[in-house]
């Protein structure tokens, strides 16, 4: 049993040494799993929730656009749409044929969800259609059986009750292009919005609000497993703007008769704008859903450019409405109201002839009298005298000539020439003949609505020099006294502008003023102004000698601007209005009467609303 | 027990033999199936379908398997241990020509009831064979090198066919677990060294014969990072999942990682990851002790035997065990390439929950016939 012995003593040697080395790569396993729980833990903590942690932004509701009175202009609206989610579809052609019977899907949508359904996971929904109506949407919960994998989402989307009324205060919003992207995450969501003109560009950052998030924990394909964490956003900020909404809507409707107009209506003491209108309009709800390329072409190609906001970015020869700024101006200078011309119906200048636009003339006529009824001999006279500089000098007190830093993007400066500005930007001396032209507004002045609007006030308010905004802090209560104090001084004499008042209350309820036809009678609520008619094109002299054509003989696209501007209450101003009628024809034929009625719906007493804040305030 | 059972030992009855089943052994082996329960409960997201219901009774026909093999004689075990060898690579070869392609390998036939697989029989088989050709052979028998040419080409057959299939995992198995049976039966060690510096030199060889899946996960191994969607995915969730289980663990039912199916193939290769996530250090360590236990178990039992078939079934036995287990850990962790091995009594799969229950039936065998002398070619007839 020698041998055997032997084995057995080896065997047991050598099972020791295995079972040892099996021990010691045990413990190396051990050591291993230390490491990796205890020493690497944090790292792989951190990994893990990685792996299984999405952060998911939560779109906060965009603030809402009230008027001054806290009526609705821009709000949102839930969006029914309907999803489709295709791994509980089954057959996602099917699904959709079937669909089709029940609401109308477009033979375009269906193909963009057969692509995306490939495309994605199948547990993503994907939208069919949105924008569906209340009873789409009925037919779709009733059929809700035969159509697996169907389902209704509710978004939000913006809507502007007024549709096309406010729609350049307003602007619009659309997806976000690639421009604008800024980092913000909340742009790169899918459906974002961006304000995209006006007030909606203007404050886009208040009015969006700060994105909300979700964490949601997703497994190794990414679906949802569960929500962990939810902190809901900031909703945007409520934006009040100084808007009227029923004058803007009278306003709008208004001139809707005309081809192109546009229109402000301002409080003189504070500029804030009560209305502005420009004519044609366009709906902006239409670009919440993305317009299609043949309705954009047909806004960006139409010639009237209803996306352009006239009332600021227009730039039109204001004509006689000028004369309010050269009568400052000479009134400015000192002289004096009773100094008298005599007006045959042309002056001559060299060998020029300027004309009046009466060609029978005003015979002897003093300051007065030539602004109420507009003689374009008296103002040649006065240009003489003043020289274009200190005209443009007091136009630019008045406002003219510059942006005035409207809260909304499209702001024009339009131009108030001087001798140095032609030297500039045109490279040639001045002519005298050209002062001539600029006093009766034609020529190289150009001015915009909104320019002319701040005039008047600046001229009526006790000289402030108002600037326009179209926001405020607060809803109109009805018992706040606006005071332009808190605005610079205009530095005009009070003696030039009460002379100036007294000529533009003249022109309207004078019997022998251009606007007279046009006056309010109703007791206090009078108003002041000035009629405008710019001339398109100069009148040839063969023209003249043939006889000037009346202006409805013309052309349309002949014939005058028709303009004017105003303020009442003709004692105690409050509104001020400028209108412009794009060949419109004489300014006390159409834009008068348009003004009267602007004015008259300004002043009416105590609008429904203002009863009810009132009301409440008690 | 008397000294006259002993005496007697070469005749026990079937109760003699019923109570000396070594039921701490059976309660450890309940242990683990146990935790494998509750982790295939967990990857079925607290479920038991679709796999701890079944893996139950898998288990369940299992055990009788295993008290059936350790109530047998286990001279039966050593007169038909090349009849059973044949057979297993018989059906390997079979594999070749009828086996179904499965997980990218050719590894299984299938059969009425469930799936066949040839290699892990083979394991058991490749045990008992080499524990008979040593059992009749002296300590200087096995010196001489004529004496290993038949115990080399006992290992070599299955070990090629398998890797042919391609499963490099198994054929690391056998060759290893052959290794530690040459071993014990008192090969010289100089002749280790000089089979293991030819290995090395002849890695370049072995390299270009590699299948690009395997070199795939070789060159994952060596890198993980550089490949973290593809190839390297696999081992990076399961360190991320094991890291993030920290010392106490996440909890039952609670692993992220797993449950999302980030980690891939939770159920089966991967289990010991999820288990780790659930029950952190505190658990991993638990279950690698568990193992020592059944291995220090599988050395006492080695050591008691008075037969040199028994000592060398019971150390073959547990060294499969335990290479199943350490490979299996070591490959989740990241330690060694992934080679496909699942973790013992643990993972999901009823064949090679067999294969370890059948050697712990033989394991126990050992056991109960530890005191039985056996002859050189285990007929009735001691010479």
């Amino acid at each position: 049993m020698q041998p055997e012995k032997l084995r057995v003593k080896s065997f047991g040697r050598r099972a020791t040494i295995l079972v040892s080395s099996k021990l010691a790569l045990l413990g190396v396993l051990c050591g291993r799993l230390y490491y990796l729980q205890v020493f690497e833990s944090q790292r792989y903590q951190m990994l893990a929730d990685d792996n299984r942690i999405n952060l998911r932004l939560l779109a906060p509701p965009r603030g809402h656009i009230l008027d001054r009175y806290g009526i609705p202009l821009a709000v949102n609206i839930q969006n029914y749409r309907v999803v489709i989610v295709p791994e509980q579809a089954l057959d996602v052609r099917e699904t959709l044929g079937r669909l089709n019977t029940v609401i109308e899907v477009h033979e375009y949508d269906h193909r963009r969800v057969l692509r995306e359904a490939r495309r994605r996971r199948a547990f993503v929904p994907i939208t069919v259609r949105g924008n569906l109506s209340w009873q789409e949407v009925s037919r779709i919960e009733v059929n809700a059986p035969d159509l697996p994998g169907i389902s209704i989402d509710v978004g939000q989307s913006r809507h502007y009750p007024d549709g096309k009324v406010a729609a350049h205060a307003m602007g619009y919003v659309a997806a976000v292009s690639e421009k604008d992207l800024t980092g913000d995450p909340l742009l790169e969501l899918p459906g974002f919005r961006i304000g995209k003109n006006g007030v909606e560009r203007q404050y886009d950052l208040a009015l969006r609000g700060t994105a909300g998030n979700s964490q949601v924990e997703v497994n190794a394909i990414g679906r949802v497993i569960r929500e962990l964490e939810r902190s809901e956003g900031r909703p945007g900020k409520r934006i009040i703007l100084t808007m009227d909404q029923k004058l803007q809507r009278f306003i709008t409707e208004r001139v809707s008769e005309y081809r192109r107009a546009a229109a402000v209506v301002l409080d003189v003491r504070n500029g804030e704008i009560l209305a502005m209108v420009s004519a044609p309009s366009f709906d902006p709800n239409a670009f919440n859903e993305g317009l299609d390329p043949k309705a954009w072409k047909e806004l960006v190609e139409n010639p009237d450019t209803p996306l352009n906001n006239k009332a600021i970015s227009g730039q039109y020869a204001p004509g006689s409405t000028y004369k309010l700024a050269v009568m400052m101006a000479a009134a400015e200078a000192g002289l004096s109201p009773d100094h008298r011309v005599f007006c045959s119906g042309f002056t001559e200048l060299g060998d020029q002839r300027f004309h009046c636009w009466n060609k029978h003339g005003h015979g002897l006529i003093n300051m007065v009298h030539a602004m109420r009824e507009s003689c374009d001999v008296y103002f040649y006279d006065l240009a003489l005298k003043l020289g274009v500089d200190r005209i443009a000098t007091t136009a630019q007190k008045l406002g003219l000539g510059s942006k005035l830093d409207l809260d909304i993007p499209g702001e024009r400066s339009g131009v108030i020439p001087t001798k140095a500005w032609k030297r500039e930007h045109l490279g040639k001396p001045w002519l005298k003949g050209e002062t001539l032209i600029a006093a009766i507004g034609q020529g190289y002045v150009l001015t915009t609505p909104l320019q002319l609007a701040i005039m008047t006030a600046r001229a009526v308010n006790g000289g402030y020099a108002v600037l326009p905004r179209l926001t405020r802090e607060t809803i109109d209560a009805g018992d706040e006294t606006p005071t332009a104090s808190s605005f610079p001084h205009t530095g005009l004499s009070k003696r030039a502008r009460e002379l100036v008042m007294h000529a533009l209350d003249e022109v309207v309820n004078h019997p022998r003023g251009t606007a007279y036809s046009s006056r309010i009678q109703e007791p206090g609520r009078a108003f002041g102004g000035k009629t405008g008619t710019a001339q398109v094109r100069r009148i040839t002299m063969a023209e003249r000698e043939s006889g000037v054509k009346k202006n409805l003989e013309k052309p349309w696209r002949e014939r005058d601007h028709s303009l004017f501007i105003g303020y009442a209450p003709v004692d105690d101003p409050i509104y001020a209005v400028s209108v412009i009628i794009e060949h419109g024809g004489g300014g006390s034929k159409t834009a008068a009467p348009i003004a009267r009625d602007i004015l008259r719906e300004a002043q009416r007493p105590q609008l429904p609303q203002q009863l009810a804040n009132a009301e409440r305030k008690k | 027990m008397s000294m006259r059972d002993r005496q007697h030992s070469n005749a026990m009855t079937l109760s003699q033999r019923f109570w000396q089943l070594n039921w701490i052994l059976i309660l450890l082996i309940c242990a683990l199936a146990s935790i494998g329960f509750a982790m295939l409960y967990s990857a079925g997201n607290g479920s038991y379908t679709p796999w701890a219901e079944r893996q139950m009774v898998r288990f369940a026909i299992g055990m009788g398997l295993m008290l059936a093999i350790a109530l047998t004689d286990i001279r039966l075990w050593l007169r038909y241990a090349y009849l059973f060898y044949a057979i297993a690579l018989i059906l390997l070869i079979a594999v070749e020509f009828a086996g179904t392609v499965g997980m990218g390998a050719q590894r299984w036939i299938g059969l009425k009831f469930f799936h066949l697989q040839p290699s892990e029989i083979m394991k058991v088989a490749l045990v008992l064979s080499l524990a008979r050709y040593f059992h009749r052979l002296s300590l200087e028998d096995v010196t001489r090198l004529t004496q290993l040419l038949f115990p080399i080409l006992l290992v070599a057959a299955p070990t090629v066919l398998v890797l042919r299939q391609p499963d490099l995992g198994t054929a690391l198995l056998l060759l290893i677990g052959s290794t530690a049976m040459f071993f014990l039966a008192g090969v010289r060690i100089w002749k280790f060294i000089l089979i293991g510096l030819i290995g090395l030199a002849s890695i370049p060889l072995g390299w270009a014969m590699l299948h690009t899946y395997q070199k795939n996960r070789v060159m994952t191994f060596l890198s993980p990072e550089s490949d973290p969607l593809g190839a390297g995915y696999h081992i990076l969730q399961s360190k991320i999942a094991l890291g993030s289980g920290g010392v106490f663990g996440n909890g039952f039912l609670q692993g992220t990682q797993s449950h999302l199916r980030f980690l891939p193939e939770m159920q089966t290769d991967f289990i010991f990851t999820m288990y780790a996530e659930e029950f952190g250090l505190i658990g991993g360590l638990f279950l690698i002790a568990l193992y020592a236990t059944i291995v220090i178990y599988g050395f006492a039992i080695a050591m008691r035997s008075r037969s040199h078939f028994g000592r060398l079934v019971a150390m073959g036995v547990v060294t499969t065990f335990f290479l199943y287990a350490f490979m299996n850990i070591a490959m989740v962790m990241g330690l060694i390439p992934v080679v496909g091995v699942p973790l013992p009594l643990i993972s999901y799969g009823g064949t090679a929950m067999m294969t370890v229950l059948i050697g712990f039936g033989l394991l126990m065998n050992v056991y109960i016939h530890r005191d039985m002398w056996i002859s050189r070619y285990g007929n009735d007839h001691s010479s």
